[in-house]
């Protein structure tokens, strides 16, 4: 059965990857498919993640050299990435914070608990990041982890048609906002459309991750105490 | 071939270190990236020997998340429990982030 997990996710990934090249609709978002029809597979089948994941964690391992490779389309486009640097600074302060307090105020209305105003905080940045800061200010970690899948998968499905409806046409504005909003999952999707958004998207993504660690914990007191 | 996956490993463990020893918050992959765009930019390292790796790991970057995505399944008591907050507050938080970081590039132009 080692193998099962390795070869699902490959396999299922290829079937919806053909469908979106063909149909080119967003709403048939190859990653999201592919996540709700492997979890609908193992349910009715009655397998345990772990044992998919026993192969399974082959394919996510290899996130870590992935963002290491993101180096090069930001280093490729370096002139114009400096040429911005206002403007990413500005939006990455901005975007960061928006994302907080934007998440932490809307589940408090909704009635969530103190758990989930903790665990949701940090959903815009990058996975190791966002379950760190988790950990930090505490919140669940695993609950974490799973809200900032989601938002990846949001930004990774309906980014595109979002910022086309928000008429944001700049190749950085663009990258900027799909990186600080939905971290690699965003980068990977935006990065498929110009190098010089996914070069931008990595490089937000990295900014927020470093900028939202060093914020969430002192912001984080001032709004549990308000 | 091993060259550039050398280099691009070589990075990520050294990120890795780093984030250990020094106990920092980021992540060593991050780190990878950051020294990895310095070494490029110091021309320590050559662009066309790491240049076809890299891209073939980006480019194939999406299928990556599937396994951990499919790692919800774990939480669908969490997620139910607390449903209207948790999708109300991304939903949101999703579109205005996304809007409001595009538009502030845009008008700073």
């Amino acid at each position: 059965m080692n193998v099962l997990g390795i070869f699902l996710t490959i396999s299922v990934y290829f079937i919806f990857n053909k469908l979106y090249q063909t149909k080119r609709k967003f709403y048939l978002n190859p990653v999201m498919l592919s996540i709700t029809s492997i979890i609908i597979l193992l349910y009715f089948a009655n397998i345990e993640y772990q044992v998919y994941m026993e192969s399974g964690r082959i394919l996510s391992f290899l996130l870590g050299p992935a963002v290491v490779s993101l180096a090069v389309p930001l280093y490729k486009k370096r002139k114009v990435v400096i040429d911005y640097s206002t403007q990413i600074s500005s939006g990455v302060i901005l975007g960061g914070l928006i994302a907080i307090l934007s998440a932490f105020f809307t589940a408090y209305l909704l009635g969530g608990s103190e758990a989930l105003l903790l665990s949701i905080s940090p959903k815009s940045v990058t996975t190791p990041i966002a379950i760190g800061i988790s950990e930090q200010i505490g919140g669940i970690t695993s609950l974490t982890a799973i809200l900032v899948i989601i938002t990846g998968i949001m930004g990774n499905s309906i980014g595109v048609p979002f910022l086309n409806l928000f008429g944001v046409q700049d190749k950085v504005a663009r990258g900027l906002a799909m990186g600080v909003t939905s971290h690699g999952l965003g980068t990977a999707k935006i990065i498929q459309e110009n190098e010089l958004s996914g070069a931008v998207s990595g490089l937000g993504m990295a900014l927020n991750g470093v900028f939202t660690s060093f914020l969430l914990y002192p912001l984080i007191q001032i709004l549990m105490s308000l | 071939m091993y060259k550039g996956l050398t280099i691009i490993f070589g990075f990520y463990f050294m990120g890795e270190v780093t984030a250990e020893i020094a106990n920092l918050p980021i992540p060593g992959n991050v780190l990878g990236m950051i020294f990895l765009v310095l070494a490029l930019g110091g021309g320590l390292i050559n662009l066309k020997d790491v240049e076809k790796e890299a891209e073939f790991f980006i480019d194939n970057m999406s299928i990556m998340f599937i396994p951990p995505g499919v790692g919800v399944m774990l939480y669908f008591g969490l997620l139910r429990d607390e449903f209207l907050p948790i999708i109300g507050a991304l939903g949101l938080s999703f579109v205005i982030t996304l809007g409001v970081t595009g538009k502030i590039v845009e008008v700073l132009r």
